[in-house]
């Protein structure tokens, strides 16, 4: 069973996006993605500063036998990038929520609203 | 969903947790606990494979030498009775129709194990050229089930779990043995690089061997350990670096095409005039930046399109980005300064040898 967290809005590409203070996000994959994928070996993340739009690619996470393209779940600038992965991207199979991939400031928070909550999600991935 | 056929270790892969996937329409293991763990358990200790799938072609009678010889590209006639050859069969235009192990029991009985995913391409194509020749053609496919047990630690663990002796067992050599009540056709070949051997035997035994080799601890492994072990070798895979729009001297396996011999075998003109301006070829490449080479990628120099990734990875014994691609002359000098588009950027690498890595066959040993 996939394990899931309570609270966090889910994206039917599997990621997932937890809301912090000031409409500012942390952007990560799920446990079905990360068990899915199998050993994650490498992340490919933009840069701070740039911006990424809800649904359109951002990026990469890649297991020893495919690359598997992150979508975005929500709109906005990058304000931080998670560099721990960079050395150790098996952190992601370890514990893919807490180990997340993007800090993003909201453009428009009432995206949040086109995302699954963790019961919807739940039955999606079932 | 299509039907898929079940090897004889299909429900031995589902209580080990396998991840199943369709492949060459068998439903096979792709990965048990992790394409890495797996991978380094060949490369450092023993893993096996269910090989099942592939095909066994058996050739035999009157002139089932001189046919052999016909249709591949290696040699026939010098072989030993019990030795095995490593080889193509090609189509008149000099494209490979399959890569396959030959395998000589004596002048008049041959078997050939060619890809799962070729079998019925090649018995026909076999059968379609035969007519000349007094032979009788055979699909065995069915009654040969296939463990292949690689890794340093292969021979002596077969020794312990099978009470199987190989150490006498030349590299490329093959013998009868017996386990228990069984019969066993055992040879020091494999697709992993490393020292190892292939077990063909009836599914009973198949399965009996199976479960001995759980118990001494060899691990198994899916389809997806299978593919980064043969990378890392640099042997070529059917549909990737070798299809039948490639010929053996465009990727690279001149050394097992006998040009220079007396036998004609098919396809072997077509190469003769290929020899001298070969448009293309598949050579490794390594990436200078953190990204990963995947299969498709394109390849550019200088703004221009030279080829493409035919297989790519982060290697997992040598944690490098590394690929072979199939890369158009005269890029393919080593050491020329190359770029490869990954999702829209172009990530800077140069062009080398294939040998990623030292294999480790053991050619020492007897016969």
């Amino acid at each position: 069973m996939s394990k899931l967290v309570e609270g966090l809005y889910y994206s039917k590409s599997h990621e997932w996006v937890k809301p912090l203070e000031d409409d500012v996000v942390l952007i990560g994959i799920t446990d079905f993605a990360q068990s899915e994928l199998g050993d994650v070996v490498f992340v490919d993340l933009p840069e701070v500063g740039n911006t990424i739009s809800q649904e359109d690619e951002f990026g990469a996470v890649e297991s020893v036998k495919a690359a598997s393209d992150l979508i975005a779940p929500v709109t906005g600038e990058i304000l931080e990038v998670n560099e721990e992965l960079v050395g150790e991207p098996e952190l992601l199979n370890k514990d893919p929520y807490e180990n997340w991939l993007l800090k993003v400031k909201l453009e428009n928070p009432d995206e949040l609203g086109n995302l699954l909550n963790s019961e919807e999600y739940a039955e999606f991935i079932k | 969903m299509e039907n898929l056929s079940k090897t004889c270790l299909y429900d031995k892969h589902i209580q080990l947790g396998a991840k199943m996937e369709g492949f060459a329409g068998y439903e096979m293991p792709i990965v048990y606990t992790g394409i890495k763990e797996e991978h380094l358990a060949v490369r450092n200790n023993v893993g096996m494979f269910d090989v099942s799938h592939m095909g066994e072609i058996i050739v035999k009678g009157k002139d089932a030498m001189a046919f052999v010889e016909s249709i591949f590209t290696n040699k026939v006639e010098t072989l030993d009775f019990g030795q095995v050859a490593y080889g193509m069969m090609l189509y008149e235009n000099g494209t490979i129709v399959d890569d396959l192990l030959v395998y000589k029991l004596n002048n008049e009985y041959f078997l050939l194990v060619v890809n799962a995913s070729n079998v019925a391409k090649d018995y026909n194509w076999i059968v379609e050229n035969s007519d000349k020749f007094d032979v009788l053609i055979q699909n065995a496919s069915e009654d040969y089930q296939e463990i292949a047990v690689q890794g340093p630690e292969a021979e002596k663990t077969l020794l312990m779990a099978l009470n199987i002796d190989l150490s006498n067992l030349g590299f490329f050599y093959f013998a009868n043995y017996d386990f228990k009540n069984h019969h066993l056709l055992i040879s020091r070949t494999g697709y992993t690089g490393e020292d190892g051997f292939e077990i063909y035997a009836s599914a009973e035994a198949i399965r009996e061997i199976w479960d001995v080799l759980i118990e001494y601890h060899v691990v198994p492994c899916g389809l997806g350990a299978r593919d980064t072990l043969r990378f890392e070798a640099a042997l070529p895979l059917y549909g990737h670096e070798i299809s039948d729009k490639i010929t053996p001297l465009e990727a690279g396996l001149k050394f097992f095409v006998k040009l220079d011999s007396d036998y004609n075998f098919i396809g072997k003109k077509a190469l003769l005039d290929q020899e001298e301006n070969i448009s293309r070829r598949v050579v490794g490449l390594e990436l200078t930046e953190r990204s990963i080479p995947r299969e498709g990628y394109e390849v550019y120099k200088d703004n221009q399109l030279i080829g493409h990734i035919t297989t790519g990875y982060l290697s997992v014994s040598l944690e490098k980005p590394i690929a072979m691609a199939m890369i158009n002359r005269p890029h393919t000098k080593k050491n020329t300064e190359i770029f490869v588009k990954v999702r829209n950027r172009m990530i800077p690498g140069f062009i080398r040898d294939k040998k990623f890595l030292e294999k480790k066959y053991n050619k020492t040993k007897g016969a």
